[in-house]
């Protein structure tokens, strides 16, 4: 289960992934967060995130009008 | 023994063989060096008008979210999104045929409405940029869009470099007082300049 949730829903680019370097900059190494979205464009924009930034997107799933994203940090 | 002939031969092997493994070792050593040097970008923000204002702070803020250098140089009018207090920030859509006018209030059908006021209607009310800005801030906030001082905080925090124009100052009478005391520094030209050729994206805005 996630470490830590970031409710990111109802925001829009680039909001989720600057609150979510926030939150990641807190967590300890290995931690996992949670981050719950409305914005699509999200989607590509966690993958590409993750890919840079070199932390592991676990998963990647939408639930409903709802993506939900679980992210490790490196 | 002749020892010519034989350098010779070893110099024509030497080349062959480089030939052969350079190609692919350079690649490979560049593909490394790329995989761990983190991206670059260098924005040189020239606007200061409430929707140019987001383009700069969204790359940039974005860029260093994904763990890239960033260094933001405000020069001009772009220098104005350096103020300590934004709520000046307005849009003008007079002369702006690009600008969706839709009203962000009201049933679903009234906002999918685009309103397409001439300029001759827009030049002649007062206070229209105020009425346009008021409607675009109520536009983005439903949204969900951050706001401008939201969007510069955040870049602040994830360490974007912001830059003033030393020139800019002083051609408007403007004072460093004006601005927020996180401004980096005020350069010239010559100083960002090098800066923009070392990144690896440079955007003028």
């Amino acid at each position: 289960m996630a470490d830590a949730v970031l409710d990111a829903k109802g925001m829009n680019c680039p909001l989720p992934i600057l609150k979510t370097k926030k939150a990641l900059q807190t967590m300890q190494p290995g931690g996992l967060l949670e981050v719950l979205a409305t914005d699509p464009g999200s989607v590509a924009d966690f993958e590409s995130f993750c890919r840079q930034t070199g932390n592991q997107l676990v998963s990647s799933i939408k639930e409903g009008d709802v993506f939900k994203f679980v992210l490790k940090r490196k | 023994m002749d020892p010519k002939p034989n350098d010779a031969l070893i110099d024509e092997l030497i080349k062959r063989r480089l030939d052969e493994i350079l190609p692919q070792k350079i690649e490979q050593v560049l593909a490394e060096r790329r995989e761990k040097t983190p991206g670059s970008l260098t924005i040189i923000a020239t606007k200061g008008t409430l929707d140019w204002a987001y383009p700069p702070f969204i790359l940039g803020s974005t860029a260093a979210a994904l763990g890239w250098n960033v260094s933001m140089f405000f020069t001009f009018y772009g220098l104005q999104l350096l103020r300590k207090d934004l709520s000046f920030l307005k849009v003008s859509p007079l002369g702006n045929p690009g600008m969706p006018m839709k009203m962000p209030f009201g049933p679903e059908w009234f906002r999918h409405v685009n309103w397409n006021i001439p300029n001759a209607v827009q030049s002649i009310v007062p206070g229209f940029e105020s009425l346009a800005s008021t409607l675009m801030k109520q536009t983005i906030h439903n949204k969900g869009v951050a706001t401008i001082p939201e969007l510069r905080e955040m870049a602040i925090e994830a360490g974007v470099k912001l830059i003033g124009c030393q020139m800019t100052v002083d051609l408007f009478g403007f004072s460093r007082d004006d601005f927020i005391p996180e401004v980096k520094e005020y350069v010239g030209a010559a100083t960002f300049l090098p800066m923009a050729r070392d990144a690896d994206v440079s955007l003028f805005i």
